[in-house]
């Protein structure tokens, strides 16, 4: 017969002799707010959504120059509602934080090999940079002209 | 005399307890000491029942990852001088998103499970004898797949993952860069074989690229952008199985 | 009591459990093989090993040479034919793993890259960058796993071998995750559980090699071979025991001395030159450097440090690029646990307790004397390491002896009748021992921790580098009372769940098996050659002690010591030179 220690003889929920039941911790719906590093991630994650309000509002802007001066012109009022500003500094900063994460991850998607080699992430990203700093630059010149 | 530095463990017995509860030790600080000499002085001078997972202490057998105040590390690798001078405590928990068996001990038979799955082996349609010697592999393509066969299956990418904590199914970072680490090495067959299992919901595409698993990793294994890379091939491949339906080699 | 049953059982899960847990399976898929291993098999200790597998791979290089490097470095201890089967199945084996997926480093033609290693004159090593061991361990398992025969139990720990008709019919085993106790029937039993290294208080090994299998063998009657020879690695940290491998010497480190001075030139191991010269100065043999540690700390020139007294390391001459293409992990090994950077620093290093020779006897396919006990690895004595083993030649010597091992296993096991219930009464027995010692046993006054601490210094005084009669003596005396102390044990943890320190208790009354064994050994012989340094009996004698030492311990724990002669087949013994002398003594001996 098994000789049982003292202590096993208290029965305890988790556990049946030889049979223990072991201890599931469970993941709280909050997981994300305790971390910097989870945050992170879902703030990264959520500024897609101010990615797509951009979108849609670039959308809204070619539909108003499409349907004439008056129709721009009534867009840009919307624009200038104190709420829609808001709206837009915050996703300007999303927009942002969503450019500069998704730079810096894509060269861990997509090694580039040279020689044997690979080339550091660092080098994949820069181009990345550079074109969008160029881009807007022209961007900028285009519209302050 | 040395500082001294205080360690509040987790600890817990299914016989006893229905959930941990935290103990805390006095030991001393020395220069070299890590968390594992810590653990190793109170097992054998105050409590021997303390349970923990260990071997080799040079961080290659993988065995002793634990939660250190709230982060994945190796306990052979943490030195208590870097707690000690910030004033710290060090709280010790077992690694996160495992089931407990005792004190600072994971179970860790699913995760061996979801290692076989990928069929992390070389798989070839054809083996010639061994007379014909080594098959030729140039540093070049050793380097392509190197980082991620260096993975010593410590588990840490597992518990710095939310998705493994939230969806225990999804087959996880350590795993699926091992299923990647074969599918780069030239030798290797197989991948066709690999994607067919892994390209679905509990595989590649339960990862959302949260990238905490890289950054825990202590072997620099980059389990994320093995994923990553697994999921641009896998479309990749997909898409040529309707522009190449007769289907292409590897 | 519960019981299960199967043809082969592995005792150890690392290079050799698992080599011969495919080649069995390769042999005969329809066998039923399983893998017992107190850790995870990754966790096993051959997944630190670092320098490289020793196989003849290139033209310039030949079999006779690897086995007369092998042999003379093994001070002619080695038995003769079984060296020459082993450097003949290095190569195959390698290539095996090779295809299996392993690594390793290559030339810039795709071809296995070789690499110089201490003690071989020629360039044969097989290495994955600096962590061969692993790389191997991690292709066997992973290959491991696509054999359907092989059923693993993992985190199970064995505590006795079940013997009955003169025969081993199995194991009995704890699942340290529920603490159930269980009879494991096979028909036969390969140990392949590694090496003794934490009897000693300095050493590389990892805590899991507590000489497991050696101490079951030796309590169900088989003898141990060889256990007088034990290994100094002579680099290895102070305080952790780190080792530092050789292929930092091999790639051009100095060792110096307080002066700064490369201080093995004055113990004829050659001159000291800018660049490594093959199996002279600091790429002699191990157990010759760490003499000459030794006799440094004698004549008052090594460093002294908190952590003992140690020598320097100087790779700085090297460069920063060589360092992290080939040493990366020398490096990172310096920095995280000792928080040196050997491209800017002096590193301290000491002898360390590295390799087994000696282990459980066995012929050259891994038989014991005992009928179904097998044994492969480090674990085992066949011999091919002699008094000394030459850095590289372990790897190959799991695989290949794993290999030979598993198929005689597969072949014995096809010959036997099941094993006979007859021996569940022995585990049962065995189950109410581990209560009464230990689980229900209440009054014990001593722990665990301080009978090891001093045990590992009894050894380390008595049976250390260099020996004499009369500290081996007072260690045996010392070993005896604290067998007697054992007895006294008292455990703080009486739980079934996970007992690490039942298992702790359990792997000390191994090793104190084993330390007996090694004390006695070195008593017994009465001369020096290779790793077994007599102060009192300096010279080697070959007409007396040309042979192995066998270990027997009875039932009341009484050892008796024997002798086999060494199987000499093309190399009668000659002189272990280095340096200049060595290339032209080379060239005399092979015939």
């Amino acid at each position: 017969m098994p000789t049982r220690n003292l202590e096993s003889t208290k029965a305890a929920p988790n556990y049946t002799p030889f049979h223990p039941r072991w201890y599931r911790p469970h993941v709280s719906v909050y997981w994300w707010l305790g971390e910097w590093h989870y945050l992170k991630f879902i703030l990264r994650e959520l500024s897609s959504v101010f990615v797509g309000v951009v979108v849609i509002e670039a959308l809204m802007l070619i539909q108003a120059l499409r349907d004439g001066p008056e129709a721009y012109a009534h867009f840009l009022q919307g624009m200038q509602n104190p709420l829609v500003l808001v709206l837009n500094i915050i996703s300007f900063f999303f927009v942002v934080f969503h450019t500069i994460t998704w730079f810096n991850l894509a060269p861990s998607a997509m090694p580039v090999r040279l020689r044997g080699k690979r080339v550091p992430d660092v080098l994949v990203a820069a181009p990345s940079y550079v074109a969008w700093i160029v881009v807007s630059a022209f961007v900028s010149w285009l519209i302050l002209q | 005399m040395a500082d001294k530095i205080t360690l509040e463990i987790a600890r817990y017995s299914p016989e006893r307890d229905d959930k941990p509860h935290y103990e805390s030790y006095e030991v001393p600080v020395y220069k070299e000491w890590v968390v594992l000499d810590a653990l190793n002085h109170i097992k054998d001078t105050v409590d021997g029942s303390l349970t923990y997972r260990w071997s080799c202490r040079m961080g290659i057998c993988g065995s002793c990852g634990m939660m250190v105040n709230g982060e994945p590390k190796l306990t052979c690798a943490t030195f208590l001088s870097s707690y000690a001078r910030d004033g710290k405590k060090i709280r010790l928990e077992p690694l996160r998103y495992f089931p407990v068996v005792r004190d600072l001990v994971t179970e860790l038979n699913d995760f061996l499970s979801k290692l076989k799955k990928v069929k992390p082996w070389l798989i070839r349609k054809d083996e010639p004898p061994l007379s014909q010697g080594e098959f030729l592999q140039t540093p070049g393509q050793v380097d392509r797949y190197k980082q991620f066969s260096m993975c010593i299956n410590c588990t840490l990418c597992y518990a710095a993952c939310p998705v493994v904590g939230l969806e225990p199914i999804f087959v996880g970072p350590a795993a699926l860069a091992l299923a990647q680490r074969y599918n780069l090495d030239s030798r290797d067959q197989g991948a066709q074989e690999r994607t067919a299992m892994l390209a679905h919901p509990d595989g590649i595409w339960g990862c959302t690229f949260v990238g905490e698993c890289t950054r825990v990793c202590p072997k620099h294994v980059d389990p994320a952008g093995a994923i990553q890379q697994y999921k641009l091939a896998a479309v990749v491949s997909w898409l040529k199985s309707f522009v190449l339906p007769r289907g292409q080699d590897k | 009591m519960e019981a299960s049953a199967h043809d082969i059982l592995l005792v150890g899960g690392g290079g050799a459990g698992l080599r011969a847990a495919i080649a069995a399976a390769e042999v005969n898929p329809k066998l039923s093989i399983a893998v017992i291993s107190k850790v995870y098999p990754m966790r096993s200790h051959t997944v630190s090993a670092e320098g490289g597998a020793a196989g003849v791979a290139k033209p310039d290089d030949s079999l006779d040479e690897h086995a007369y490097d092998t042999i003379s470095g093994g001070d002619w201890l080695s038995d003769q034919d079984a060296v020459e089967a082993f450097v003949r199945e290095a190569p195959l084996e390698l290539l095996q793993l090779e295809r299996w997926g392993c690594p390793w480093n290559r030339e810039p033609d795709g071809h296995i890259a070789v690499r110089a290693f201490g003690g071989m004159k020629k360039k044969r090593t097989w290495f994955a960058a600096d962590k061969t061991g692993f790389h191997m361990l991690h292709t066997l398992f992973q290959t491991s796993l696509k054999f359907d025969p092989i059923t693993r139990y993992d985190e199970w720990f064995v505590t006795r071998l079940l013997v009955d008709e003169g025969r081993v019919q199995g194991v009995v085993a704890i699942q340290l995750m529920s603490g159930k106790i269980q009879a494991i029937m096979a028909k036969a039993v390969i140990l392949c559980t590694g090496g003794c290294g934490r009897v000693f208080p300095f050493t590389t090994n990892a805590a899991i090699k507590n000489g497991d299998g050696m101490a079951l063998a030796l309590r169900a009657g088989a003898p141990l071979k060889d256990m007088d020879f034990v290994q100094y690695h002579p680099t290895g940290l102070p305080f952790t025991g780190i080792l530092i491998t050789e292929a930092a010497r091999a790639e051009g480190g100095y060792m110096l001395n307080k002066d700064g001075y490369r201080y093995l030139q004055d113990y004829n191991l050659g001159k000291p030159e800018p660049t490594p010269v093959l199996r002279s100065m600091e790429l002699g043999p191990r157990d010759r450097l760490s003499q000459a540690f030794v006799k440094e700390f004698q004549k008052g020139r090594t460093i002294e440090t908190p952590h003992g007294h140690v020598v320097h390391l100087d790779l700085r001459h090297l460069g920063e690029k060589l360092i992290n293409a080939r040493l990366p992990f020398v490096r990172e090994l310096c920095l995280k646990y000792q928080n040196i950077d050997p491209v800017k620093e002096l590193v301290p290093v000491r002898p360390v307790v590295h390799y087994m020779m000696g282990g459980v006897s066995t012929d050259i396919n891994g038989a014991t004397p005992l009928a179904g006990l097998f044994a492969a690895g480090e674990v085992a004595c066949v011999s091919i390491n002699g008094a000394n083993r030459l850095g590289s030649n372990s790897l190959p010597e799991c695989l290949v002896f794993g290999a030979r091992a598993g198929k005689a296993a597969a072949e014995f096991s096809s010959l036997q009748k099941p094993a006979n219930g007859a021996v569940l009464a022995q585990a049962l027995d065995e189950e109410t021992r581990l209560g009464s010692r230990f689980l229900n046993k209440t009054g014990g006054k001593e722990r665990i921790a301080t009978i090891r601490t001093e045990m590992q210094t009894t050894l380390e005084d008595s049976a250390g580098i260099y020996r004499d009669g009369a500290a081996l003596i007072d260690g045996s005396a010392k070993l005896n009372e604290l067998q007697e102390r054992y007895k006294d044990i008292n455990l703080d943890d009486r739980s079934r769940t996970f007992n690490t320190e039942l298992e702790s208790a359990l792997e000390l009354g191994y090793m104190l098996d084993v330390a007996e064994s090694i004390v006695q050994s070195a008593l017994h012989r009465k001369e020096s050659r290779g790793a077994h340094q007599r102060t009192d009996y300096p010279a080697r004698d070959d007409e007396r002690y040309l042979a192995h030492s066998l270990i027997y311990r009875d039932a009341e724990g009484t050892s008796r010591v024997e002798y086999l002669p060494v199987r000499i087949t093309r190399w009668p013994p000659g002189e272990r030179v280095y340096g200049q002398q060595s290339s032209e003594q080379g060239h005399a001996k092979t015939p």
